[in-house]
């Protein structure tokens, strides 16, 4: 026991001592701030914030690269509690459910309009984000933020399908309606989440993927169990696995993904549909957070040019800081995957809670329906139950038995 | 009969151990792939060594792990010495009442845990980790320290008492050594199961901190890093270092018995 | 009885903040609506939701079948080994629960895909790829995987404490080993068998992972569902609440059912490793 405890102690201060070694000072990309001024206003008081974000969403590799929050931390000297999440919804619940307190979090365009039409973002002053002004117009006055006063962005995205090349031939994919294709059955991945399933269902009806009218939500529901025998597997992640070990041939996914998995199988490509939906992911603050100013000094520090320039390169989100993009690679610039050309394409909405009641349950219906519960699982259950209620019997008489023989 | 359940032990440690082997293998990926083996490389290692957000969910998860067993550890043992003297009535319903958070699927416990903390209006962090950590170990503990009070020689203590301990004394020279391997089991049993606990630590954990297996999960939307594989490796190896030097100091006393026995007898 | 009434005072005190008051407040929010009017409507819901939950139950009640059936040997070798191997054999069950959960699931992706290991070993002697993964096998398999070490513990605990004298004497009088095991081993381990079943079929029905890794995501199960109300495009908590209530009320019917087979004589429950 004693000795548990001393190789125990041991580790943790070998793991202790590990982290403090690590140095700021070799930075293998250059970070050039204009206004270093500006970062100074809260040095030395020992303030925190509280930043949520999606898991690998921020440059985090000191030894090959940077990591922005720790040059943050030693730029402005306020300190950064990063914690990850999954998922929006994640993010919503665990805000929504309360006894938190963050300062940045980073929600996706529909999750936004949500937050916003529940009260649950602040106002940003905007004189506190210079470099608002290198964000393109074409990812401002968006349809979840119109009047941009709650939201700075900072990756931006499609929705498309990547392909296989080898197990399929490109001119066949012409649309979404490739994802319910029999020649492919077995073959297809689908997403794991309600909303992005539903939306490629609506549009392969061609219905907008905002819509709120319960019949054809129903028929994109019966579409979607329509497509269950072809599918492989639901899935968010995994997708990397499956499609760069050539494990199945077609998926949607985004587009930033897509360049990273193009990078690992060359046999992978990327088609983006007309009506496809841009997705917006941004820096948000809630309201009931009592840092506003050090926050936007945060998510300002983020639209620094080589800052957000170094994100996107280590994330491979595309990036919608103009500057940053102009300091990107010229074949990553040009690569139609990662910076298509997005006019007219519009973003997820928030939808009305009793739609939202609608899809899920709807949802539910279609990944329980249908899936291998044959006949004989049924019968193996009544019979267990019938075995155990006989054993039951049994044994208690047996036990009756002993007893009486005393 | 011997050969069969030899080959018997070692098959069940391969269906064990073959996903851990596979983990450890890719830790070595060049490429961030969990499928695809490229080239060998101890990357991974060298960037998890500054992945700051790792590394202080590791040591938050062992923080958690080593603080919430310990309470846990005073907190059943007490317990479960109080146990034994209630009356017969109570002392089922109490032992039926720990059952729950055993029997109770953790995602109750995580839910029913973070409304209770809600409704309390406390903020979550820490100390509601912690908390929750220390409602599921406690059960643990005193289910393992339970049996070795059963099985003790009750009239041991009364004789340490007539003998002229006083009971603290008594508690301390005769009772503890008892329940020593009941209390040991507890406290390892705990660490392990906080360690790997996730859905409870998700509900219950704070704006500030995380552990591990929440930061493990929110990597899953774009792609688990090899670092965390290089992290379970190294986890992998100190644990089983820990168990080998256990295992020869074991081997050691044991021989130095048989030998003050002199000879040994086969029991 | 010896031992200090006071002593399990601030147990008892833990235990109602703790056990008893949360679980108020599930039931709380199992039975009333968003506004905090009482309704039975998400527990009705739940009855919807029948496919998916004897599902998870019969999921669940395979993978305990498969561990007792797998684990019962394996604790019988154990216990008749020396101390020494025995502690040794003990911690290298426990060892994999110390690795990420989520990751030894991964490895198994990575075992049983069309594309993955095993298939790539059978490919070598052109056999055509065996189609493990997204199955509900699978499934079963994961579950096997992640609670055979909870069904081995309590069963060799007990094993261990058979008097080997009584298995000599049962020898003595004749009987061949088949009934040995069967009217004097089997018998006395099942306090053990208990403790086991419990320790696996809980945590089996309410898995949520595995069901989307090792599953294909297409057989949600009643873990997968509650999970969807509080972290799903619509926020739940009361169908949540009133799911894991459900659950609960089935789990404790069936563990009453197994309790029936407890044969300790002053009738106190039996603990989890004895």
């Amino acid at each position: 026991m004693k000795r548990f405890l001393a190789v125990a102690m041991a580790t943790v201060m070998l793991l202790s001592l590990s982290v403090a070694a690590y140095a700021l000072s070799d930075q293998n990309y250059p970070i050039n701030i204009e206004d270093m001024d500006y970062y100074q206003r809260f040095q030395g008081q020992d303030v925190e914030i509280n930043v949520y974000n999606w898991g690998e969403y921020l440059a985090n590799d000191p030894v090959d690269f940077i990591d922005v929050n720790a040059i943050f931390e030693e730029l402005t000297g306020i300190k950064v509690n990063y914690t990850l999440f999954a998922s929006n919804e994640e993010l919503y619940a665990k805000m929504k459910a309360g006894g938190t307190n963050y300062d940045v979090i980073v929600p996706s365009d529909y999750m936004i309009g949500r937050m916003i039409k529940e009260g649950m973002l602040q106002k940003l002053d905007y004189s506190n984000i210079p470099n608002y002004k290198y964000i393109g117009e074409q990812y401002k006055n968006t349809n979840f933020d119109p009047n941009n006063e709650y939201s700075v962005p900072i990756y931006w995205g499609v929705v498309g399908i990547i392909y296989n090349k080898t197990m399929v031939d490109p001119s066949e994919i012409k649309g979404w309606d490739i994802l319910w294709d029999k020649d492919y059955a077995g073959n297809i991945l689908m997403f794991s989440n309600s909303r992005d399933a539903f939306a490629l269902s609506l549009l392969d009806l061609g219905y907008s993927f905002n819509t709120t009218d319960e019949k054809e939500l129903r028929e994109a529901a019966d579409h979607l169990i329509e497509q269950k025998p072809l599918v492989q597997a639901y899935v968010m992640d995994e997708i990397y696995d499956k499609m760069e070990g050539g494990e199945a041939a077609i998926a949607p996914y985004y587009n930033g993904d897509a360049v990273l998995m193009m990078k690992e199988n060359k046999d992978l490509d990327f088609y983006m549909p007309k009506d496809t939906s841009m997705f917006v992911d941004s820096f948000c603050v809630p309201a009931t957070s009592e840092n506003r100013e050090a926050a936007e000094m945060y998510i300002n520090f983020m639209c620094e040019t080589d800052v957000a320039a170094a994100n996107s390169i280590f994330v491979g989100y595309s990036t919608p800081q103009t500057e940053a993009y102009k300091k990107l690679d010229e074949d990553l610039r040009d690569n139609i995957v990662a910076y298509p050309d997005v006019t007219g394409l519009q973003s997820m909405l928030t939808l009305p809670e009793e739609t939202n009641t609608l899809i899920d349950g709807l949802w539910t219906e279609t990944i329980a329906s249908n899936s291998g519960n044959s006949p004989w699982l049924f019968v193996l259950l009544i019979v267990g139950l019938l075995a155990a209620a006989v054993t039951i019997v049994l044994v208690r008489r047996a036990q009756k038995r002993k007893k009486n023989m005393y | 009969m011997k050969t069969a359940s030899r080959l018997y032990v070692w098959l069940v440690y391969i269906f064990l151990y073959a996903p851990i082997a596979v983990l450890i293998f890719f830790s070595f990926n060049q490429a961030k792939s969990r499928t695809v083996f490229t080239g060998f490389t101890f990357d991974w290692y060298r960037k998890l060594m500054t992945n700051d957000v790792i590394i202080s969910a590791t040591m938050n998860t062992l923080f958690v792990a080593i603080v919430a067993s310990s309470i846990a550890v005073l907190l059943g043992t007490s317990a479960a010495i109080g146990i034994m003297a209630l009356n017969r009535k109570l002392r089922a319903l109490v032992i039926n009442v720990s059952y729950l958070p055993m029997m109770n699927p953790d995602i109750i416990t995580g839910v029913s845990l973070m409304l209770l903390f809600l409704f309390l209006r406390m903020e979550l962090g820490f100390t509601t980790l912690i908390l929750a950590h220390v409602t599921f170990n406690v059960p643990i503990v005193i289910f393992n320290v339970m049996p070795k009070l059963r099985q003790m020689d009750k009239n041991v203590y009364n004789a340490a008492l007539d003998l002229g301990c006083n009971p603290t004394q008594a508690f301390f020279k005769v009772l503890l050594p008892e329940i020593m391997p009941g209390i040991t089991a507890g406290f390892l049993m705990s660490v392990t199961y906080s360690i790997d606990d996730f859905v409870v630590s998700y509900f219950t954990s704070g704006s500030t901190s995380q552990v591990l297996s929440v930061v493990i999960y929110s990597m899953t939307r774009l792609k688990v890093s090899p670092e965390i594989n290089a992290l379970s490796t190294i986890m992998f190896v100190v644990v089983l270092t820990i168990l080998l030097i256990v295992n020869v100091n074991g081997s050691k006393k044991e021989k130095l018995e048989v030998r003050k026995i002199g000879g040994g007898s086969t029991l | 009885m010896f031992g200090r009434k006071s002593a399990s005072y601030p147990y008892l005190v833990f235990m109602t903040i703790f056990i008893v008051v949360p679980l108020a407040v599930v039931a709380y929010f199992a039975f009333t609506d968003g506004a905090g009017n009482f309704t039975i409507d998400n527990v009705s819901k739940a009855a919807d939701y029948s496919s998916i939950i004897i599902r998870s139950l019969l999921l669940a009640f395979i993978a305990t079948v498969l561990c007792l059936l797998l684990g019962y040997p394996f604790a019988y070798i154990m216990s008749k080994k020396t101390s020494n191997a025995r502690r040794t054999m003990q911690m290298l069950i426990m060892l994999p629960m110390w690795m990420s959960f989520l990751l030894r699931t991964y490895a198994w992706m990575t075992i049983l895909e069309n594309n993955g290991l095993i298939n790539k070993f059978l490919g070598l002697f052109g056999i055509s790829p065996l189609q493990m993964i997204n199955t509900q096998g699978a499934v079963v398999l994961g579950m096997v995987y992640d609670y055979l070490p909870f069904m081995i513990l309590p069963l060799y605990s007990v094993l261990m404490k058979i008097d080997p004298s009584i298995i000599q004497a049962a020898q003595d009088l004749g009987g061949h080993p088949l009934q040995v095991f069967s009217k004097v081993i089997l018998p006395l381990s099942v306090p053990g068998i208990l403790s086991g079943i419990t320790m696996v079929f809980v945590p089996a029905v309410s898995t949520f992972i595995i069901s989307r890794m090792l599953g294909g995501g297409s057989s949600m199960l009643i873990g997968d569902l509650i999970e969807l109300q509080f972290l799903g495009n619509a926020y739940n908590p009361n169908l949540g609440a009133a799911l894991s209530f459900v659950l609960m009320v089935i789990i404790l019917f069936c563990m009453s059912i197994m309790n029936q087979f407890d044969t300790d004589s002053d009738g106190e429950k039996g603990e989890l490793w004895v």
